[in-house]
């Protein structure tokens, strides 16, 4: 493939690829994003290419592995075009059925198809699952139609076209317009708008400038980061130089989480396209505009998620966050201008740049445009990556797209923003999602993490666990946040291990005050927001754990207690073989008993017991 | 210790001292963990001192300064893995292995460690044995899977 060295040369690369793309043909795609790998993806493609292969298929059927389809509770996901069946749970036994009905007979494989579980009836196209419904995949729809490592495939869908049109229409400072309408707002926590950060990074003074993709995502229980990098690794690239060149950047970076080898594997295959096709590196697309991208792991440090650590890192040097009285648009990495954005952020601008600025802001609300994808996670039945418009409602999100609580259970909160963020309760259900309104509940959007939580869920314990988390992760460069946080958690466990004590809460309280207002940086600044978010509306919880040393969600280990109901016991000795203390004895046959002296409560006997005859108190 | 080894790494990072972490990373890969030997030779091969490769090496979780044993298990501690019940699973682990997660069994065959998210919450909670996801888990397939793997 020869360079591509002007927008004639690329369209004719268009055309060239789309002539070899017939919308009639029949294919096959496996979803092969992290949740359905661990389902076992693999063996279940190379089925279907072996199937192919022995019916003598190759010249009619395309075998396509994609990104993450987004429905990871349902996984392995295949999809066959253009009828776009849909088929779930797919195992490697189910491959030749697939083969032999939908694609030579075109029939339908009942079993695979998905169940609505509200109305009984089965679904037979991706977009009609409820799932899908109220979604709006405009960033991350395209995940489940192109194979990651093929850039023709990201080209047959229009990619690439809004980088052309930027570097041969568009002046920099046009583009910095159009994004500064759109009204698009970093989608890494803070919610900074892009457009403004452009500009300013562009007016710094400095000889060279820098672009940083962040994709870092150290928020646990969020993944969106990763399976856009995963899986549609060009959309990012593409915003990444459309960005560069607003700015005026020639060199940029990418920080991949130490976690995500795929994303390393499949981002360092795009570059390598990219610059053969000449959409990187030197005289891109012909224009005279000069631009690379090299990649960085990093160490596995949450806190080189903040800018500041991620640009010290970078470096080379400890992830250690510094005051920000100059901002890193001015002094950066190097001490050079730079501009860092989140991966969603990045892969936003191409779709913002193709569709208009006008189509952009007309989805969302008044000051938060757009879309967001969300890792829908937890106590919920359909676990797995949404893309929502800004201004969908809790309710719509976890009850119509998540198909509400899983076994029967109570909904009791909702935890967003991640170790930053906070337990949002039933009572605010109805809160349309933004930047502004989620923040006003004390928690904050974040990079997108959306864990459900059913009435099993302590929120002692859940708000125990972020701090623990936070003292980890702390890089303890200053005291509030090094301190503080220990002293909260040391707080928080007493209470989880009955040894609250009166006014432990208001000492929370003053503490979270100090280390909010005095920390370095943004971790300690909202590391007290899981605990304040939690006495705010679950104050009742922490209450029965201070007073009546009472876990009502039956979690905290030294507030429960496990026994043996003699009435449903049948002596089945079930739960005296999981023991690992040998607390449980009895004849065969006769009810149990449980020695509470011995018991660690590990839980293992309610796990095994058929008969619902281990208590938990 | 074959010390050619570090060279070449280096050099691949063309002796460029910003780029320590990744040589960090390319050592840890080849040792397995990070040599005390490696570490002085990569720190005096690029003239950085050894107090700042040793802060730069206890700073990242990702590195190790102890040897790591054959098989690695892995608990995802993230958000969704912990409130569906990650960290019995954990204690589970650290009873019957008998050691705490970031450690090694005395006989080298296992080390314990915790990831936060793994990106597959859907099948948390998810214990991750030599690279093979393990999902839902629960105490009882805690053990079928210990089993196994003592048979490795
Ligand atoms: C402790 C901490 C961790 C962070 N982790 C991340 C992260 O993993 N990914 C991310 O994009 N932003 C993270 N941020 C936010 C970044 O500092 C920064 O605001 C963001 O990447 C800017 O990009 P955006 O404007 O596109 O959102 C973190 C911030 C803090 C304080
Ligand atoms: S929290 Fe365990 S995989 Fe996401």
């Amino acid at each position: 493939m020869s360079k591509i060295k002007s927008t004639e040369d690329f369209e004719k690369l268009q055309e060239s690829v789309n002539k070899t793309r017939d919308p009639e043909r029949l294919c096959i795609t496996v979803c092969s994003g992290t949740g359905c790998h661990a389902y076992g993806c693999e063996k279940v493609t190379q089925a279907f290419v072996e199937e192919i292969r022995n019916r003598d298929l190759q010249d009619k059927v395309d075998i396509r592995t994609t990104g993450c389809h987004g429905f990871c509770e349902r996984g392995p996901i295949v999809v066959i075009h253009p009828q776009e069946v849909f088929y779930q749970r797919v195992k490697v036994e189910d491959v030749a059925d697939v083969v032999s009905e939908t694609i030579l007979k075109k029939n339908i494989v009942d079993r695979l198809l998905y169940v609505d579980p509200n109305t009984g009836k089965q679904i037979i196209c991706e977009k009609d699952v409820p799932f899908y419904k109220k979604q709006r995949r405009i960033i991350f729809g395209n995940n489940a139609l192109i194979d990651p490592t093929s850039i023709d495939d990201y080209i047959a869908l229009g990619g690439y076209a809004a980088l052309s049109k930027v570097l041969w229409e568009m002046k920099p400072l046009e583009v910095i317009d159009v994004i500064k309408k759109s009204g698009l707002r970093g989608r890494g926590g803070g919610g900074f708008p892009t457009g403004r950060k452009w500009e300013f990074c562009r007016n710094a003074e400095g000889d060279r400038r820098y672009v940083i993709c962040n994709a870092d995502e150290g928020d646990p229980g969020a993944y969106m980061d990763r399976s856009l990098l995963e899986g549609n690794p060009h959309s990012v690239l593409e915003g990444m130089i459309i960005g560069a060149y607003a700015i005026g950047s020639h060199q940029g970076f990418i920080y991949v989480r130490n976690e995500y080898p795929l994303a390393v594997k499949n981002v360092t295959i795009a570059i390598q396209q990219a610059r053969e096709y000449g959409l990187l590196d030197r005289d891109i697309i012909g224009s005279g505009f000069d631009f690379e991208i090299k990649i960085t792991r990093g160490g596995g440090a949450f806190v080189c998620g903040e800018s500041t650590a991620l640009m010290a890192s970078l470096e080379g040097k400890l992830g250690e966050p510094r005051a920000k009285y100059v901002h890193t648009v001015e002094k950066g990495l190097w001490d050079n201008p730079t501009n860092l954005n989140n991966v969603e952020t990045w892969a936003n601008v191409p779709v913002i740049i193709n569709k208009g600025w006008q189509w952009y802001s007309d989805i969302g609300t008044e000051h938060s445009k757009g879309t967001k994808i969300f890792s829908l996670v937890g106590k919920i039945n359909n676990t797995g990556l949404i893309e929502v418009p800004m201004g969908i409602s809790l309710r719509e999100i976890i009850f119509d797209i998540g198909g509400g609580i899983p076994e029967g259970k109570k909904f009791k909160a909702v935890q967003t923003g991640g170790p930053s963020g906070g337990c949002i309760p039933e009572s605010l259900l109805d809160l349309l999602v933004d930047f502004e309104k989620l923040t006003e509940t004390g928690s904050m959007m974040g990079s997108g993490g959306m864990i459900v939580m059913d009435e099993d869920t302590c929120m002692v314990d859940v708000a125990k666990y972020f701090l623990n988390f936070l003292k980890e992760e702390s890089c303890g460069k200053c005291v509030p946040c090094r301190e503080g946080i220990r002293a909260m958690l040391e707080i928080l466990t007493r209470i989880t291990e009955g040894e609250g004590e009166e006014g432990d809460v208001e000492l929370l309280q003053e503490l979270s005050e100090v280390v909010a207002e005095t920390s370095l940086c943004a971790l300690g600044g909202t590391a007290p927001n899981p605990v304040l978010t939690t006495i705010k509306y679950f104050r009742d919880e922490y209450e029965a754990h201070i007073k009546e040393k009472r876990c009502p969600a039956g979690v905290c280990p030294a507030l429960i207690q496990y026994s043996i109901d003699t009435e449903r016991c049948t002596g089945c000795g079930a739960c005296v073989k999981v023991c690992p203390q040998e607390a449980i004895s009895g004849q065969r046959k006769q009810p149990h008993s449980l020695d509470q002296a011995k018991c660690i409560k590990c839980g293992a006997c309610l796990e095994v017991c058929k008969f619902e005859a281990v208590i938990k108190r | 210790m074959n010390l050619v080894l570090v060279d070449d790494i280096i050099a691949r990072y063309r002796w460029e001292k910003a780029a320590i972490i990744a040589i960090l990373q390319d050592i840890q890969r080849e040792f397995n963990y990070l040599p005390q030997e490696a570490l002085t030779y990569a720190a005096s091969r690029l003239a950085i001192p050894l107090t700042q490769v040793y802060s730069l090496a206890t700073f990242y979780r990702a590195f190790s300064l102890k040897p790591r044993g054959k098989h690695l298990i892995t608990v995802c501690l993230g958000t969704a893995c912990h409130v569906r019940g990650a960290v019995r699973i954990l204690e589970k682990l650290e009873r019957e292995l008998g050691i705490k997660a970031g450690e090694t069994t005395d006989d080298m065959r296992v080390s314990l460690e915790t990831v936060n998210c793994l990106g597959a919450c859907a099948l948390g909670p998810i214990v991750v044995i030599d690279g093979q996801y393990h999902g839902q888990m629960t105490s009882v397939k805690t053990d079928s899977i210990l089993k196994k793997l003592r048979k490795l």
